[in-house]
Order: structure tokens, then C-alpha cells, then sequence
């Protein structure tokens, strides 16, 4: 049994316009251990996903549905209430787009970390603080840290402040959102050695969004790559990288400045589309050299590609 | 070409900090650079957020007066001028900027915004400034430019948003750019677009491009040269491939190394780090400022002496103590 089997989920925002469709049927599994790197560019949808996941969904959040069985449960049947409970921080956590900024400033952050413990566990203070205590280790923080306030931490320290909070109910899934993008790449890469070690020591599973495919190629088994609200391949992280099925994929490969090679970067010409109303059949096909007869008609289906591999373009759909 | 454009020399920008009630202290944002940018080129300023890459930019478009050292713009001293005397240089010298939401005025047309340099400088009849709005818009790839002209920011993408604020910074026909993270709120897949479209601008014009920017590989595919700054200071600068390739200073190394490539195997090992981060630019460390966080350090030399930066190879130079100016 997989750790969380997601089908169809989907999440539009009201606007004074026709709906966001910010998360338009979503279907994904995660085995238990493995990290997904859900990859794609800004506005795809990719928060709103996570929201979906978290049941933390806006006031203006329409269209909410779908299935998503965690450790065998389905979570979508559960009321507000029971979800609180039962499953968000506990089974399933996450550390937000930008989480760093929205810790409290007048509250030591060992505190903070400190407090779901208490609230939620009925945790004493002497047992909280020395979970807290071992989570600073776990996340190579100096103990002493967890007696300062927020301004007298460095970006990385709030990041693993962060992933501390995410940690302390014991997860076995743990959404990041972005959680590198606003640090400098030497301190990303301490942190991204950092996510390695919990994975591997504690088998805690991540969902890890990255507008970044190479840095989710550093801690993901797998790889799903998100365009215009809908999930357009996924694979393994070998596959994804060198044998990239959908035409989106390939582009946003070949649109990647490399290191190590002097073959310089192509680009994709045109945007991504407004998700109130998005192309007709493939979202991708204004972009796509590829386009033939059904691409602006019908949508094509998630298709295999290989064992394991799915994309959804009609140039695999029809090979079948 | 290969006329000396733009030349600052030990720049230095400190900037007074409060500490405290009534006390202040001297943040050290440019610390002793020394460069030049050559017209037709581009050199490209890398490394990581507060290494002073912006207080570099502002301060060579005289956009704040240096603490110290000089600058010099196609041979003239402009180091101290005041506003009034800087007319001339700020015509031939532009920015564009990160930010392409904040960096426009909303609510000024496009045609507005590019019209409005032509204006303060004096340019044209107001027919012959249409014009050159809609070359510049033509020069950037928005058409149709009679169109694009009157749209307002809001309703531009990212990515044209940008091309607005370059089709700006070239509507003077400027000898040098400063283009100060220009992509970095774009999408990746566009990324390289604007990138070609300042290098064939680049290329059509000969202009000299200062491209600063926290992203080591696209600097490697769009510019001549490489400067790499830590804490204030210039470490390196050499040829942009060898500079990648055969990186000089430790960390040079360890910022390349930082960087993963799209590679399904990276996810079974470490990447090697540098400990630690950045210093205070209150306080730099003695000596070299890298050598709390330097594998290589050398007991009794690095924490203590400042190495200059020196020439080590033809045009590719570096500060640090394992590379010793060779001895006659
Ligand atoms: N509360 C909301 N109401 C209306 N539209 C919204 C709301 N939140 C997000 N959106 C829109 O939904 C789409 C998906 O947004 P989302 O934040 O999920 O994208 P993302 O992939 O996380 O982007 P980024 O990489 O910029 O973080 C975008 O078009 C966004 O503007
Ligand atoms: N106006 C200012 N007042 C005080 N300190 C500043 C100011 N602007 C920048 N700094 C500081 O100067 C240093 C260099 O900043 P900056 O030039 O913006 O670097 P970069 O662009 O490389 O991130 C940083 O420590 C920054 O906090
Ligand atoms: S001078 Fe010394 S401390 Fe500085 S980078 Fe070179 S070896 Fe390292
Ligand atoms: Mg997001
Ligand atoms: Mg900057």
C-alpha cells in the first residue's frame, strides 16, 4: 500500500471572473521513504496543491474534491474537525512558501516549536522543551539557538527552525514549499544535505515543490512535473531527467543554463496560459512544436509511457 | 571595441547602520573593488546575497556617492560629480532592474514610461520621440508596437514587463548597461529568451554590459568575463569559461560545487559544503575574509594577511594565498 494515493484532486479559486483552476484533477501515489519533487514554474498551481493536501484552503476556494487515501485512510471523508485532529501536523505537515518570514517576533523560536507539543499533546513544558532540544539537533541547530527570536537568526537558521516545526508531531509525510528558494546556493546546499539525512535516518517521506528540476534531482525518487494546474508527466527522477516523455518537460530540460557544458540554453517561446481559462485540449499546445490534429480539441489522458512513467500528451496517447 | 568603458578603482561603499540607541556602525557593503568593463562586453558580477553585488551597480551608475576610490566612465572621473554635473554620464550609462513589478510606474502607459528618459534629457520633437518609442519596442520584440505602447504594467506578463524596462534603458542608445538581476523573477523557461534578447542588443549596439546576478551558470552561457564577489571584495575575475571550469579561489570552487545539475544520482550523495555562512559586514574577519570557511586555509598566513588580488594566468586573476604572485 502506498503512503498517500492522490486521485483526481482539484481546487479552483472564485475570482469576479471565471474560477482559478489551480489544481484540476490530480492523480499521484508516494511510497513510504521516498521523497516526489512536484516541479514547475510560477503560477502552475503548485502551493495550491499543497494547500489541498493541508485542508488549509482559502476563503474564496470553490471546486475542493477528489480522493486522497494517506496510509490507507481517506482523508477527503474526514470533517473539518476530525482532518484537525486527526491527520494535519500529525500525519501529514509542511513548512511553507516562505514560512521563514512568518515566524512570530516576539517569541522565543524554541517556544514556538515548543508550542503544538503543548496545545496539541498536552505536553509538560520540561518534555516539550527537550523535544524541542532534540529536534535542534536533528536539524544541526546549537541548542542555545532555540532561546533567541527570530530577527537574531540567519535565513538557513529560520529555514531549519522551519523544518524543526514541521517535525515535532512525528509525520510520516512532510510537504516543503520552496523551501530553498530564498537562500543562497552554499546554504542550500547544507539544507538539501540536511533533508538527505532525514530521509534517510527517520524514513520521513517529502513532497518537495521546486520551480527547480535540478534541485529536486538532489533529493527526489521521483519527479512530477506541474503545468497550468494539471500534472503533465511523472516518473522516476532518472527517467524524468533523460528520457522526458512530455514536450514540456523537454523544453524546460533544454531551457536550463548548464554548468559544466558550453551548450547554451534554449527557451520556450510564450508564457504559461491564465489558469481562469485555459487552452482548449492540451494546456500546453500554444507552446508546443509538436502540435498536431486533437491537441487544441481534446485533453489528452495521463498516458504510459514506460513501467511507472506517465505523461500526458497525445503523442503518446495515440501510439497506444 | 575593446575601449575601456567603465573603470572603478578601490571602490568603497559603507553604509551607516544604527547599533543600539545612539550608536551607529559602518556596514562595509564595498569594501576595496577594482574592475572595468570594456564597451561591447559584458562582465558579469556573481555571488551570493550581501556580497555587494548591488552596492556595486548602484555605485557605477552613480546612483549613491562611493565612501571611497574612483570611478571613471570612458576616461572621465565621475566619482564625485553632483547631480548636475552628471547629465551627460547618466544618458550613456542605464539600469535595468530586478524587479520588473515594482521598477515601473503603474501607472504610466508604456509609451509613457519609455518617453519619459527621452523628456528629462531633452530629446526629440514629441513625433520623433513615437518613433523611437516604437523602434525601442520593436528592438525588444513587442508588437505591435503601436498596440504594446499604450498597455499599462499590469497587463503585461513577467517577462514583458522586463522587456519594457530594457526597451527603456535603450531608448537613449546608453554605451553601458547595468543590469542588475534582470531575470531572477522571471520564469525559467523564459529566462534564456530575455537573456539572448540583451546579448543581440548587445551585439547590434556594442553596448558594455554589467550583468549582475546570484545564478553562476547563466553567467557562464551570457558573458565575457566573470568577477566573483565575497564579503564586500572581489575574489576572482578571469575568461567566464575558465573561471567555471578551472575555478582559482576555494570559493569559487565550493559555490560551483553548491549547484546541482539535473542528475538522477545526485540524490544518493552529499554535496560536498562549505560550512558556515557569510560574515558580518560590520566585521570582516582578518586577513582573508574567506578563511573562516576555507578548507585550505593556511595556519599563520590566511587569518592574518590579506592577499591581494593578482593576476595568475593571462587576464585571469585571483585573492588568495595557495595562488602567490609568481616571483621574477
Ligand atoms: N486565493 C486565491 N484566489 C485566486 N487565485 C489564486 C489564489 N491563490 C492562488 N491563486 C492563483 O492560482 C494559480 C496557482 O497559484 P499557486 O500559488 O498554487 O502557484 P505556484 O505554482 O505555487 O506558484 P509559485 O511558483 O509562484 O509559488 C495562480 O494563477 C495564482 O494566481
Ligand atoms: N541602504 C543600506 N543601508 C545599510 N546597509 C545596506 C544598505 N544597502 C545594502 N546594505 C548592506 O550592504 C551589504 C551589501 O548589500 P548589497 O549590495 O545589496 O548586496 P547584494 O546585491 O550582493 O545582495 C549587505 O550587508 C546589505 O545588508
Ligand atoms: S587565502 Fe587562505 S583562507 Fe583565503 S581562500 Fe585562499 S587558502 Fe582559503
Ligand atoms: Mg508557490
Ligand atoms: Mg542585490
Amino acid at each position: 500500500m502506498s503512503l498517500l494515493e492522490v486521485t483526481d484532486l482539484t481546487l479552483h479559486y472564485a475570482t469576479r471572473e471565471d474560477p482559478v483552476r489551480a489544481v484540476d484533477g490530480v492523480s499521484f501515489r508516494l511510497e513510504r521513504g521516498q521523497a516526489l519533487g512536484v516541479v514547475g514554474e510560477s503560477g502552475s498551481g503548485k502551493t495550491s496543491l499543497s494547500l489541498a493536501l493541508m485542508r488549509l484552503l482559502p476563503s474564496n476556494a470553490t471546486g475542493y474534491g477528489g480522493s486522497v487515501m494517506l496510509d490507507g485512510q481517506e482523508v477527503m471523508a474526514l470533517s473539518d474537525d476530525e482532518f484537525r485532529r486527526q491527520v494535519r501536523w500529525r500525519k501529514l505537515s509542511m513548512v511553507f512558501q516562505g514560512a521563514q518570514n512568518s515566524l512570530n517576533p516576539v517569541l522565543r523560536v524554541g517556544h514556538q516549536v515548543a508550542e503544538p507539543l503543548m496545545l496539541e499533546n498536552g505536553a509538560r513544558k520540561a518534555q516539550a522543551r527537550e523535544r524541542v532540544l532534540s529536534l535542534f539537533d536533528l536539524v544541526r541547530l546549537p541548542r542555545e539557538v532555540a532561546d533567541r527570536y527570530p530577527h537574531e537568526l540567519s535565513g538557513g537558521m529560520k529555514q531549519r527552525v522551519m523544518i524543526a516545526m514541521s517535525l515535532v508531531l512525528d509525520p510520516a509525510l512532510v510537504v516543503l514549499d520552496e523551501p530553498t528558494s530564498a537562500l543562497d546556493v552554499s546554504i542550500q546546499a547544507q539544507m538539501m544535505n540536511l533533508l538527505k539525512d532525514l530521509k534517510r535516518d527517520l524514513g520521513i517521506s517529502f513532497i518537495f515543490i521546486t520551480h527547480d528540476i535540478a534541485l529536486a534531482s538532489d533529493l527526489c525518487d521521483r519527479i512530477a512535473v506541474v503545468y497550468a494546474g494539471q500534472m503533465v508527466e511523472i516518473g522516476s527522477a532518472d527517467d524524468a531527467l533523460t528520457q522526458p516523455s512530455h514536450p514540456y518537460t523537454q523544453l524546460l530540460l533544454g531551457s536550463i543554463p548548464r554548468l559544466a557544458a558550453d551548450e547554451p540554453p534554449q527557451f520556450i517561446p510564450g508564457a504559461p496560459p491564465d489558469l481562469t481559462g485555459p487552452p482548449s485540449g492540451c494546456r500546453f499546445h500554444p507552446r508546443c512544436p509538436y502540435v498536431f490534429e486533437p491537441c487544441d480539441r481534446d485533453d489528452p489522458p495521463l498516458a504510459a509511457a514506460r513501467e511507472g512513467h506517465e505523461a500526458r500528451c497525445w503523442l503518446l496517447a495515440t501510439e497506444k | 571595441m575593446n575601449a575601456e568603458l567603465l573603470r572603478v578603482e578601490d571602490l568603497k561603499v559603507y553604509y551607516q547602520a544604527r547599533k543600539g540607541l545612539i550608536g551607529s556602525v559602518a556596514v562595509k557593503a564595498l569594501d576595496g573593488v577594482s574592475l572595468e568593463v570594456q564597451s561591447g562586453e559584458t562582465l558579469a558580477i556573481v555571488g551570493e546575497s550581501g556580497s555587494g553585488k548591488t552596492t556595486l551597480g548602484r555605485a557605477a551608475l552613480r546612483l549613491i556617492r562611493p565612501t571611497g576610490g574612483s570611478i571613471h566612465f570612458r576616461g572621465e572621473d565621475v566619482t564625485n560629480l553632483s547631480d548636475s554635473g552628471l547629465g551627460a554620464f547618466r544618458r550613456r550609462a542605464q539600469g535595468v532592474f530586478q524587479d520588473p513589478y515594482s521598477s515601473l510606474d503603474g501607472f504610466m502607459s508604456v509609451a509613457q514610461i519609455l518617453e519619459e528618459p527621452l523628456v528629462i534629457h531633452g530629446v526629440g520633437t514629441h513625433g520623433e520621440r513615437v518613433e523611437m518609442i516604437h523602434d525601442a519596442l520593436r528592438d525588444v520584440r513587442m508588437s505591435p508596437p503601436e498596440e504594446m505602447a499604450t498597455k499599462f504594467p499590469h497587463m503585461l506578463s513577467g517577462g514583458l514587463r522586463q522587456r519594457v524596462g530594457i526597451a527603456r534603458a535603450l531608448i537613449l542608445r546608453p554605451d553601458f548597461i547595468l543590469a542588475d538581476e534582470p531575470v531572477s523573477m522571471i520564469d525559467a523557461s523564459s529566462r534564456a529568451e530575455i537573456l539572448y534578447l540583451m546579448l543581440e542588443l548587445q551585439r547590434t549596439y556594442g553596448i558594455g554590459f554589467l550583468y549582475i546576478t546570484h545564478d553562476i551558470a547563466t553567467a557562464r552561457h551570457f558573458s565575457d568575463r566573470i568577477a566573483v564577489m565575497y564579503a564586500g571584495r572581489v575574489v576572482e575575475s578571469g575568461p567566464a569559461g575558465q573561471v567555471i571550469d578551472e575555478p582559482l579561489h576555494p570559493y569559487t570552487e565550493a559555490l560551483i560545487r553548491a549547484i546541482p545539475e539535473p542528475d538522477a544520482s545526485n540524490r544518493l550523495r552529499q554535496r560536498p559544503v562549505i560550512p558556515g555562512e557569510p560574515p558580518s559586514p560590520t566585521e570582516p574577519p582578518a586577513g582573508c575574509r574567506f578563511h573562516p570557511r576555507c578548507p585550505f586555509a593556511i595556519a599563520g598566513t590566511c587569518e592574518v594577511v590579506d592577499p591581494p588580488l593578482i593576476e595568475v594566468k593571462p587576464g585571469h586573476m585571483t585573492a588568495c594565498h595557495l595562488h602567490p604572485e609568481p616571483e621574477e
